[in-house]
């Protein structure tokens, strides 16, 4: 080694080690067009083929999908090229994802989520498909399936409802009955509490489960109507129907399980496996945490609690899942067909045998392979009145994400201050609505 | 390394020495070039697609963002831009609850880590440079959280703050009704609990710094004032700690830019949830999704820009001025 000192130019450097030197960073720079070069998508024009963006990242999904499109695969003769992206990477992304080179058709939810992209133009109107298809599902899975100027958009393909989940022997052991209306639910809690259980399992960290609360809530009280010009923007959070809402869920929050921001939801669900909690309202995936046959089979649920009778309990939360075109599908017969097959009984059998948490959004779907959670969760969709989906599917998710999540935390937390909580809303509701 | 020297000492003998030009080689003109036209052209290149791309990905995209700040935008298609002028600024000092505890979470974060993990670093530095037995250990063990990434160290820490599984609250049974103590949930605790998390790797972030620093006292000066009488802690508070200036402006610089990019650790552990709100949050949560407040989120992160500049141009400023009398 020579000796050098920085900044001296030293006589000793010869262009050899000066361009030595600079080859590593040559290698680097080499790289970046590799990489960009992986980001171009395997997309091919090929008439056999036809890509599908997928979020069905896990395990259980993946397989099940899998199935199906080797199904479609084996009648059509039609190659499904699926390519699978991390599920909430694939939410996060699905803005840029759209508007690049994406797949020719990618699944997605139902509601405005899906009317969002679809008046952005970047989706494909499926009414022909939907002639074929139609046939096959109830009027509600209908309405949930078309955007805002009135065309088809999405085929659905699963669903699962949101109720009061139990344990049929902890309801047994203290003779407790199922409530149907808001007061025999609360008269409960307290019978819960004093049998020394936590009436209702909660958990808030994610910031979404208390969405569903208010949910149930807004329209056993408002009805479906108001649920849906609240979720659009057109009413108003400072209504005094709002703040009813807030007053009765405030009147539950005692009989919830304590510190609920600082617990996810599959936490709250092990106090219900464990009989600490005596129920616990969310989406049917509550089961997910129930590996144990024998606990699982010991699950039941009922509807919300009816709180106005004039709406009775006719609304069920019901977030869907399904499929859509994308705004230049390479290979638009080949989706078609492929989105055809999806919206048979046929195809979601096969999906629903490789997943058992979920329920058919078509109703010539066989029900027989069913389990009981499921037939019941079924029975609850098909006589249902009006399907919701979910607040962050209902309406905008910079609305929900940004303004919902943290001020619904803030209720939960602290009910007190709901006055300035809801004016405060209404406030940044009003800019974010009115960017368009 | 052997063979790079052989194969250096005879070409750098050949090197002629100015003035004195052997007859064969081509005599440069002007002052001595090293370089042929190629070798120019093959540097230039490769200094120049580096900075292309550095203006491109750095100068544009922040330049750009400052222009979004001024815009609503959806993120889909160009032709959605609207300008708003201060808009989204008004609303965000106005009508953003989360706003201002932010700005206020990121000023605390900086004032704890200035307050105990700061000195703490600089304590065990000086215990370290004792040279006591086991010292590469301690040291070590101190130093392990600052290699672990963010992440991974939210990861850890939420097994201890666990409300209802946690380490602490089972320890103390903390986790049953009645007694219960949310670490996550509770907005005036959640901010202690995680800076804790933070305090404990920056401590050993400062280990190391001051650890360096220590190293280039001269130990003439320590042994001078042991001869004038002075005490352990005197020698340190007149002789060392005086000495150790430049590393306390850099410790300074380090733990302010530590303060404002704390982002990792809250997402993991709470996702900026109340009492948590940190700006580099706002910022993420507005522009990632599915259909993001791209302009809003640009505001927020101009004003994170501005409160940079504030701590980082002075410190610039300062730095040149001295360079420049050197």
């Amino acid at each position: 080694m020579h000796p050098s000192s920085l900044g001296q130019p030293m006589p000793g450097t010869s262009r050899r080690t000066v361009l030595r030197g600079l080859g590593g960073a040559a290698v680097l720079g080499a790289g970046i067009p590799l990489l960009s070069a992986c980001a171009g998508s395997s997309a091919s024009s090929d008439p056999k083929t036809v890509t599908v963006g997928s979020n069905a990242s896990d395990a259980v999904p993946k397989k099940g999908y899998g199935d199906v499109y080797a199904a479609f695969t084996k009648q059509s003769g039609i190659t499904v090229d699926i390519n699978t992206k991390d599920h909430n990477t694939f939410q996060e992304q699905i803005n840029t994802y759209l508007q690049g080179t994406p797949d020719d058709v990618f699944q997605w939810f139902a509601g405005y989520r899906m009317q969002f992209f679809a008046a952005k133009g970047l989706a494909s109107p499926i009414d022909d498909v939907w002639k074929t298809i139609g046939g096959n599902f109830p009027s509600a899975m209908h309405d949930l399936s078309k955007g805002q100027d009135g065309k088809y958009y999405l085929v659905p393909l699963t669903t699962s409802p949101w109720a009061v989940f139990y344990r049929k022997s902890v309801f047994q052991k203290y003779g407790y009955e199922v409530p149907t209306t808001w007061d025999a639910y609360v008269a409960l809690c307290k019978q819960m509490k004093k049998d020394g259980l936590v009436p209702i399992a909660y958990g808030d960290k994610d910031a979404w489960p208390a969405m569903g609360s208010f949910d149930q809530i807004n329209f056993r009280l408002n009805g479906y109507e108001f649920h849906v010009e609240l979720m659009a923007g057109k009413a108003s959070w400072t209504d005094a129907k709002v703040r009813k809402v807030f007053d009765t869920w405030a009147e539950s929050l005692p009989y919830h399980q304590e510190g609920a921001v600082g617990r996810t939801w599959q936490d709250a669900a092990q106090t219900l496996v464990a009989k600490k909690s005596g129920m616990y309202m969310l989406g049917m995936f509550v089961a997910q945490q129930f590996s144990n046959k024998a606990d699982l089979d010991d699950l039941d649920f009922f509807a919300f609690p009816e709180i106005d009778p004039a709406y009775g309990q006719d609304t069920v939360e019901a977030p869907t899942d399904g499929i859509m075109l994308s705004k230049k599908p390479k290979n638009h017969a080949g989706s078609v067909k492929l989105l055809e097959f999806l919206g048979t009984a046929q195809a979601e059998e096969i999906y629903l045998k490789a997943d058992p948490s979920l329920i058919a959004a078509s109703s010539k779907a066989d029900t027989s392979g069913y389990s009981t959670l499921q037939k019941k969760g079924y029975d609850m969709i098909t006589q249902a009145k009006h399907l919701t989906q979910f607040m962050d599917r209902d309406s905008r998710p910079d609305f929900t994400s940004t303004v919902m999540q943290p001020a619904l935390q803030k209720f939960i937390r602290d009910p007190k201050g709901i006055d300035s909580l809801l004016s405060s809303i209404e406030r940044q509701k009003k800019t974010i609505f009115a960017s368009d | 390394m052997s063979s790079e020297t052989t194969t250096k000492i005879p070409e750098a003998a050949t090197v002629p020495p100015p003035g004195a030009a052997t007859p064969k080689r081509r005599v440069p003109q002007g002052h001595q070039r090293l370089l042929t036209r190629r070798d120019r052209l093959t540097l230039g290149l490769m200094a120049g697609l580096p900075t292309i791309l550095h203006i491109a990905l750095v100068w544009v995209t922040a330049l750009a963002s400052i222009a979004l700040a001024f815009t609503t935008w959806d993120g889909i298609g160009f032709d959605s831009i609207q300008w708003v002028g201060l808009q989204n600024f008004k609303e965000l000092f106005e009508q953003n609850p989360q706003f201002w505890p932010a700005v206020q979470h990121n000023v605390i974060w900086f004032a704890v880590l200035i307050v105990i993990p700061t000195p703490l670093g600089l304590f065990l530095a000086v215990q370290l440079d004792k040279k006591i037995r086991f010292s590469r250990v301690y040291q070590t063990a101190f130093f392990l959280p600052v290699v672990m990434s963010m992440a991974v160290i939210g990861f850890v820490w939420q097994l201890i703050y666990n409300p209802d599984t946690g380490l602490i609250n089972s320890l103390i049974g903390a986790n049953e009704p009645g007694k219960y103590i949310d670490w996550i949930g509770d907005p005036d605790l959640n901010l202690w609990a995680i800076l804790i998390a933070a305090s404990w790797r920056h401590a050993g972030y400062m280990m190391i710094l001051y650890l360096a620093g220590l190293k280039g006292v001269d130990p003439s000066l320590r042994e001078a004032s042991a001869l004038d009488g002075a005490s352990e802690w005197q020698t340190f508070k007149n002789v060392i700690f005086p000495t150790l200036r430049p590393t306390n402006t850099v410790v300074l610089v380090v733990t302010i830019i530590e303060a404002l990019r704390a982002f990792d650790l809250v997402y993991v552990f709470n996702g900026g949830a109340e009492g948590t709100e940190l700006l580099s949050i706002l910022v993420t949560s507005n522009i990632i999704g599915e259909s993001s407040r791209i302009g809003y989120g640009s505001a927020i992160a101009v004003v994170l820009l501005l409160i940079s500049l504030v701590v980082i141009v002075p410190y610039l400023v300062a730095t040149f001025r001295k360079e420049r009398r050197a």
